[in-house]
């Protein structure tokens, strides 16, 4: 069978500008090959940075941002699309090949109309004509699941959810029936429960039309539901190519296995969870509009153990942790902590009281002065708390950076001169310079990528054996929950629907929320998409 | 910060700005003659015993040019260091403060910013007294107002920062996050803007003294001597070119000098990742 | 406004939230009302409270008591601020601004063609900077950090740093001294046909564009810039869609509402500059009637001008933020 795309050795540079140095080129792929047949799905995975994107925008001829293609082929049905001049580049673009952003809310234009916008491609190659093209975006939105299929195009895209938009993007593909579709990261802007839903019908969608697809994502779990093969890619090269099968149940390389077995860490719970370190009773907290965001939440986060919250956006996980610091006083309801109430208010806390809960961000980017060397970021806790200065604040700035394991010869950088992993490492010093009984931990992995996360995990497990600190962990990822929790609680629209041990919580009989939540997070198991969904199916028909 | 990351273009700059203000502070050394000495007839040409020329009544155009700079640099320096230290103190604590401090000057301020600043210049100055002082104040009470709208924004960006939460919840007062936290992270575009008003003040002084509502006669200043010899220009005498070109060379030099700040900035940022 | 307070908080919440369009331009103008308002107290009452004797200044230093009480009692200052401030604003309403300290005429009078011939000169300055500015904004964007690009910059920056009164003296010894193609000063009067008007205003209208057009041109720029690099313009290039066909349609109807706020807060740069220019030209308007009257203290001339100027650049910037407003598809189609 004839290749549909086949990229042989592709490089792609681009310059970039670092501040106060001169221009340099830098190589973002380099010697990468893939075939593609008619009909078939190729998933490219990687970190952030690994290139996976650059490659499939070269299925375009595109390099976004100053990238160039500066080596290598990209055939399309046997011709070199990279050759085409201007105008033959964009007789393919929108024709022969579209492209699915990560961004829907971004990529859709919000001056025109969802339906004008879905049939621009087909009606300006001259594809259809105008009615043709209106019937089939209907049925691309009716094979997607979207709502009211034949009045769907006549809304403005900021009068749809983000779910919808994704599905409408990808309807903006599918309409002048391409050859190929570049999806890139179509559903990693969703929700874990709104992910499967898109999944499914960008599934079904492709079975339906027949179209090859080339399948972008940081997610092995999810590529490998959707894919026939897979690349594994990492710093711009090939780290391993083979069929989605051959990867997820014998990776050969080192690097493969390690992203397979991230999330397959289990730690048992403690049996103990008698003791409380924080209380938080019936808080029902909102804004001073009148929003109200949280309602009637009581749970507790057992000594020197871990409390993992999870829920999806909008669950009022992250609102729970302003309470308890005391950013926003709860409307009614108390957080006692160690057997004592805490005023609601930051203003009214006691530094000892305020020493004694710690909060480490998400973002630690922005979660760190900029002008602060690691020394001041967590130098300042120790003399603000303990009036350590000179010397003495020296030295124990230096154990807490052997702590983290960092090493004492990152004490002069600034967090702008520190990877990602080594931001969040130095934030988890700040912390426990304060020498806290409980640390709040809101999604402190989430923006970081999966092997490095696993090493921050690592970290935070040993320091709770060596130091018996509390955690209150918030994350929406229950592999995370697994893999680290004590006890668990599951969030949704503001509401606390389960709390207890984690051993109960994630074992039936499950309330309907929790149910569709731990069904939704996609498994490293092949199939494992089509079982959901038959299941489904099943138990609707038995509805 | 090296030398050699310094462009040429703010070199020039540098350069410019540092030669007006030279010629300033030893006016009496440089200058061939008096500020206000008649020394030959009314607008003789450039060259020969003037290398600039003679003006309306006669003074020597080079000798008021670098006692002008004086005058004009002094007034313009002084307006903005006053309009500067107002703006920035305020809209900090409004910043800071939010809620109803920040709600009755961010609304005075927007009605006060809703008279275009040449026209509330003239309402005002046609009432005032004409001196030096209130000269000073009346313009650094109306460029504080843009100086306002900036430093609340900038600080308003920074203040939303999470490290700023973190300061707050590590239980830091006010004094500490304004001037540890949120002042050294907002150092570069207030030292652009302070350039930015500057080149402004310049500019501004010489429209008012242009239209007789300035430095008053018989003091030596930039936009007073377009005025003296505006008359020439009819007669093909470009004696009132000489210094508008003054100001014009001036206000490019500080505005070279920002434009380098500005990118200078938006690198930072680049570089801290914070989009 | 007032409805909204008489028919309770609710049904208000709810008009605003069917018609968010009509609401907020309903909130616009009612800002712009109160805001006027507060600026006519600005202008008359912060004039008065400000120290200083009208009367004295009017009549000199060596004045005797009695001719000063007599002048104040001519002029009305005798009475009190409120009912002074009701009487202007009343009458300003009505296009009444009382007499002339200097010239003891109606001040009205005077104001109405001077008016005319500075909103004349505006506009035509707006008419050409505008779309000039917009055009080299988008030059600069399409060519961007290439030459065309840089050699607009620098441009642009040089003019940013050159006075008003500069620039047109400049233009005066090049066209009307030394070539010889402009007429200087730019004389108009009544019987004036419109080329001969537009021939008399060629130099002042040619300063006007300089001032304003570098400004304009940097905002828009950037407001181009901004709306060039967003993620639905990569999408109609990757649809295969030509440069030209995407800015048109999907950049021209998201660029609207930035590049009209761009050209509000520029005419603020025109409103200032007629003032100056008038002055260089020796042209009859608004602002050459303002700066004498500000020389010899004629307050109520002071007091008309600077209230006119302030309205017109209010409701220039209220018009642009109405645009804006019709021009952002979330307000005009809501959920």
């Amino acid at each position: 069978m004839p290749e549909l795309l086949s990229v042989k050795n592709l490089k792609i540079e681009a310059t970039s500008y670092p501040p106060g140095e001169p221009p340099k080129r830098v190589t973002l792929v380099d010697g990468v090959s893939f075939d593609l047949q008619k009909g078939k799905v190729l998933g490219l995975i990687g970190e952030s940075g690994a290139g996976k994107s650059t490659i499939g925008l070269s299925a375009l001829a595109y390099g976004r941002g100053g990238a160039e293609i500066t080596g290598g082929e990209v055939l399309l049905d046997g011709s070199d699309i990279l050759k085409l001049g201007k105008s033959g580049i964009r007789s393919v673009r929108g024709a022969r090949v579209c492209y699915v952003a990560q961004s829907a809310a971004a990529a859709f234009n919000p001056s025109h109309r969802l339906g004008d916008q879905v049939v621009e491609a087909s009606l300006h190659h001259g594809l259809m004509t105008a009615e043709e093209a209106r019937k089939r975006a209907n049925y691309l939105f009716r094979v997607l699941g979207l709502p009211n299929p034949d009045t769907f195009g006549d809304r403005y895209p900021h009068q749809v959810s983000g779910g919808q938009l994704q599905r409408a993007m990808t309807a903006m593909a599918l309409c002048p029936n391409p050859e190929l579709i570049v999806f890139d990261e179509p559903t990693t802007a969703l929700d874990v429960t709104t992910q499967i839903d898109v999944l499914a019908a960008i599934k079904h969608a492709i079975e339906e039309t027949h179209t090859a697809a080339l399948y972008i994502t940081h997610d092995l779990a999810v590529v490998a539901q959707i894919s026939d093969d897979i690349m594994v890619l990492r710093h711009g090269k090939t780290v391993e190519y083979g069929t989605a099968q051959q990867i997820i149940e014998a990776p050969q390389e080192e690097y493969t296995r390690a992203l397979v077995n991230v999330r397959q860490a289990q730690r048992s719970e403690a049996a103990d969870q008698s003791i409380p370190q924080l209380t938080v009773e019936n808080v029902t907290a909102g804004y001073p509009n009148g929003f109200k965001v949280l309602f009637d939440v009581s749970l507790h986060v057992p000594k020197g153990q871990t409390l993992a919250i999870v829920g999806e956006s909008g669950s009022g996980k992250s609102t729970l942790a302003r309470v308890i610091t005391g950013l926003l006083p709860p409307l009614a309801g108390n957080v006692i902590f160690d057997g004592k109430p805490l005023p609601p208010a930051l203003k009214d806390r006691s530094r000892d009281e305020l020493r004694r809960i710690q909060l480490i961000y998400q973002m630690a980017d922005t979660a760190m002065n900029p002008r602060q060397t690691v020394r001041d970021i967590i130098g300042r806790p120790l003399t603000f708390y303990f009036g350590l200065r000179g010397e003495a604040k020296t030295a124990r700035v230096k154990e807490l950076l052997e702590e983290i394991e960092m090493g004492t010869g990152f004490i002069d950088r600034y967090p702008a001169e520190l990877s990602g992993g080594q931001k969040q490492r130095v934030a988890i010093a700040r912390a426990l310079a304060a020498k806290p009984e409980l640390i709040l931990c809101d999604e402190p992995t989430s923006a970081l990528d999966p092997l490095v996360a696993e090493g921050i995990l690592k970290l935070l497990m040993r320091l709770q054996e060596e130091t018996q600190v509390s955690y209150m962990f918030i994350t929406h990822d229950i592999a995370i929950v697994r893999a680290i929790a004590d006890s668990v609680a599951v969030m949704h629209r503001g509401r606390l629907v389960r709390f207890g041990p984690k051993s109960k919580v994630l074992s039936p009989p499950f309330d309907d929320y929790t149910d569709l939540l731990l069904k939704s997070v996609p498994e490293m198991e092949l199939g494992w998409l089509e079982k959901v969904l038959t299941t489904r199916r099943m138990e609707s028909a038995g509805n | 910060m090296r030398a050699r990351d310094i462009p040429f273009s703010a070199w020039i700059g540098i350069f410019g700005i540092a030669i007006a203000f030279l010629a300033a502070v030893f006016a009496p050394l440089l200058a061939p003659y008096g500020e206000t000495e008649i020394v030959g007839s009314v607008w003789e040409p450039m060259g020969g015993a003037f290398f600039f020329g003679t003006d309306n009544l006669g003074r020597d155009i080079l000798s008021r040019l670098i006692y002008g700079a004086r005058t004009t640099l002094f007034v313009a320096l002084a307006a903005t260091v006053i309009s500067f230290s107002l703006g920035i103190f305020l809209s900090f604590t409004a910043a800071v403060s939010r809620g109803i401090i920040d709600l009755t000057f961010s609304r005075f301020n927007d009605l006060m910013m809703s008279i275009p600043t040449l026209i509330f210049a003239l309402v005002v100055l046609a009432v005032l007294p004409q001196n030096l002082l209130i000269l000073i104040l009346v313009m650094a009470v109306l460029d504080s107002t843009r100086v306002y709208r900036l430093g609340r924004a900038v600080a308003l960006d920074v203040a939303v920062m999470e490290f700023v939460e973190a300061a707050r919840l590590r239980g830091e007062g006010k004094m500490w996050i304004i001037f540890r936290e949120i002042l050294p992270n907002t150092l570069s575009p207030l030292l652009a803007e302070f350039g930015l008003r500057f080149a402004f003040a310049i500019l501004f002084l010489s429209t008012l003294s242009f239209l007789g509502l300035g430095i008053q006669p018989p003091s030596a200043d930039w936009g007073g001597m377009v005025k003296d010899n505006k008359d020439g220009i009819i007669f093909g005498i470009s004696a009132a070119l000489v210094p508008g070109t003054a100001i014009a060379v001036i206000a490019v030099c500080v505005n070279l000098v920002v434009d380098w700040l500005l990118r200078r900035t938006s690198s930072l940022k680049g570089g801290r990742g914070d989009a | 406004m007032t409805q909204s307070t008489e028919t309770g908080k609710t049904s208000g919440l709810r008009f605003k939230e069917r018609n968010p369009l009509l609401a907020l331009i309903l909130e616009r103008l009612g800002l712009s009302a109160i805001l006027l308002l507060a600026v006519s107290v600005l202008i008359f009452c912060g004039v008065e409270a400000l120290p200083g004797d009208f009367a004295t200044t009017y009549l000199g230093q060596s004045a005797t008591p009695q001719a000063v009480a007599n002048i104040r009692a001519d002029l009305g200052l005798d009475r009190p601020l409120f009912t002074r401030y009701f009487d202007w604003l009343g009458g300003a309403l009505q296009g009444d601004f009382g007499t002339s300290w200097a010239s003891r005429n109606s001040v009205s009078e005077q104001i109405g063609n001077r008016l005319g011939n500075s909103l004349f000169l505006a506009f035509c300055a707006a008419a050409i900077s505008i779309p000039l500015a917009i055009l080299l904004g988008m030059v600069a964007v399409h060519y961007r950090n290439r030459f065309a690009d840089r050699l607009i910059n620098v441009v642009s920056l040089a003019a940013i740093s050159l006075p008003e009164f500069f620039i047109g003296y400049l233009l005066i010894l090049l066209f009307a001294v030394n070539l010889g193609v402009a007429t200087f000063p730019a004389t108009v009067h009544e019987g004036m046909s419109i080329t001969q008007r537009l021939s008399a205003i060629a130099l002042p209208t040619a300063t006007l564009v300089l001032i304003v057009l570098a400004y304009m041109m940097r905002m828009t720029r950037a407001a181009i810039l901004s709306v060039m690099s967003s993620a639905y313009m990569e999408t109609a290039e990757l649809k295969g869609v030509g440069a030209f066909r995407a800015i048109i349609k999907h950049a021209a109807p998201n660029a609207i509402a930035p590049i009209v706020n761009v050209v509000a807060l520029n005419l603020a740069y025109l409103v200032v500059g007629v003032v100056v220019v008038e002055v260089v030209f020796v042209y009859p308007g608004m602002g050459q009637y303002m700066v004498d009257a500000v020389t010899v203290r004629d307050m109520p001339v002071v007091q008309a001008c600077g209230l006119i100027f302030a309205a017109v650049y209010i409701l220039l910037n209220m018009l642009a933020d109405i645009i804006a407003i019709v021009a952002n598809p979330r307000l005009r189609h809501p959920r």
